[in-house]
């Protein structure tokens, strides 16, 4: 049944090219400063914001003291520098293979 | 007229030390009140002059409160301990024991705490120190060498065993070689630990000793104390029957992580898989970090979604001695910590590796 695994794969989804640039939130999450494009949707900074911060709290919770966070999806970097409570956030469009 | 007894209060919060040195100052023989905000300095403070009392946080950057125990309790045996810490775990409570702390304190938070906390030093800095022995206690070699290596010490521990005789040298916390008969490196190791028992003693350090062990030191014990389980299980099961399917895959997982030690640089490895004992190497508490890891990974992955930017390949972090990767494995993760030292390349070259080793 192993044929099956490639219809659970997901990959054949497009993908969603994001711009690069940056933007910082404080540590209540409010965008403090951004480099994104205007047409950037809000909502999607709202997301990346809260997963970011959730990420950094929980992981000071479990006594994790991690400064930074790197997640790779297929066509995107996330980086992510803690900033006192809030954070600076990378986006960076990366090539789907 | 005697002699004025001095307190040494090592705390990284700054604001603890300035409300305790003017507690402390005020205690019945108004001792003097020295601070250090890191384990580094308290111990140059130790080693430049005598104190009464050392009164340490745990939880502390670079090098914890634990290790500065550990070191001062080896070098100066007759100082009485005191542990003041926020964390309520009774895991340390029981390792500060094992160290031969004095005392071990949560942070006082009401008036009534802060008064027994003064009464108790009062009497800790007056106690009579009646000579001989003080802070000996029954320790294994296994216990010696993480002590050894993990207050970053340099030394030869010299072990004896009737007419057996090995050595292992330890420098700046690695461990470099071992001698055992007509032994040497990593097999003298698993020799000397295959010794039904014997004496041990400290020797001074041998820095020119040329290196021969390249594991670390917790994968190497790891690896040699496992294979002596597995022998003594070896011989007890040999009239049982053979272990369930489960404990075989998981000592599987075990041996596969521990053999992550071979790669430079690699300090701890965890294995999660929905369902199924999450199973690490390196880690004194894994049960956090696993926690926090499908946490992380179930927030990120439906950002992905969210964002339509594909599938979550990697997450990595950086603490401040570790870069940390999280891969997905199929239903699981698995997480890498390397030295924080290590370059990129490296580090990608290395888990590369390691992946394709996992996969297989």
């Amino acid at each position: 049944m192993g044929f099956l695994k490639i219809f659970s794969k997901g990959e054949n989804r497009p993908l969603t090219r994001l711009p690069s640039g940056s933007f910082t939130i404080d540590r209540e999450g409010n965008v403090v400063a951004s480099t994104l494009p205007q047409s950037f949707p809000a909502a999607h900074v709202a997301q990346i914001s809260l997963q970011v911060r959730a990420a950094f709290r929980s992981a000071q919770q479990a006594e994790i003291s991690i400064s930074e966070l790197i997640i790779d999806y297929a066509a995107l970097r996330l980086t992510a520098r803690e900033l006192r409570g809030g954070a600076m956030i990378f986006l960076t469009p990366l090539i789907p293979n | 007229m005697a002699a004025e007894q001095k307190i040494l209060l090592v705390d990284d919060d700054q604001n603890f030390l300035d409300v305790y040195r003017e507690t402390l100052r005020k205690l019945p023989g108004e001792p003097a009140v020295q601070t250090a905000n890191t384990g580094a300095r308290a111990l140059a403070i130790l080693e430049a002059e005598p104190f009464h009392l050392l009164i340490v946080d745990l939880n502390m950057p670079k090098m914890d409160g634990l290790q500065v125990l550990s070191v001062a309790r080896r070098k100066f045996p007759n100082l009485p301990l005191v542990v003041w810490t926020g964390m309520t775990d009774e895991h340390f409570r029981l390792r500060a024991y094992a160290l031969g702390v004095d005392q071990y304190w949560q942070k006082p938070s009401n008036p009534q705490d802060i008064e027994s906390f003064r009464l108790s030093m009062d009497s800790l800095l007056n106690r009579q120190v009646n000579g001989g022995f003080r802070g000996v206690q029954s320790k294994s070699l296994v216990d010696l060498i993480q002590l050894e290596c993990q207050s970053l010490s340099s030394s030869v521990i010299k072990i004896s065993n009737g007419r057996l005789d090995a050595r292992i040298w330890i420098h700046s916390g690695q461990l470099i070689d071992a001698e055992a008969q007509q032994l040497q490196g990593e097999e003298a190791f698993r020799e000397v630990f295959s010794w039904k028992g014997g004496n041990f003693e400290i020797l001074p350090p041998e820095p020119e000793r040329p290196r021969a062990i390249f594991t670390s030191y917790q994968g190497l014990l790891l690896e040699t104390l496992q294979a002596l389980d597995e022998s003594k299980a070896g011989e007890a099961t040999a009239t049982a029957s053979a272990g369930s399917a489960e404990e075989t895959a998981n000592l599987t997982t075990m041996t596969s992580l521990a053999a992550m030690s071979r790669f430079e640089g690699v300090e701890f490895a965890l294995a999660c898989a929905p369902e199924k004992p999450s199973c690490s190497w390196g880690l004194e508490r894994p049960e956090p970090m696993q926690q926090w890891l499908r946490q992380v990974r179930q927030g990120f992955s439906s950002l992905g979604e969210q964002l339509k930017v594909g599938d979550l390949r990697q997450l990595s972090c950086k603490d401040q001695r570790h870069f940390i990767t999280i891969t997905p494995t199929g239903d699981g993760e698995l997480c890498v910590g390397f030295q924080n030292k290590l370059s990129a390349d490296k580090i990608r070259e290395t888990l590369k590796t390691i992946l394709a080793k996992w996969g297989s």
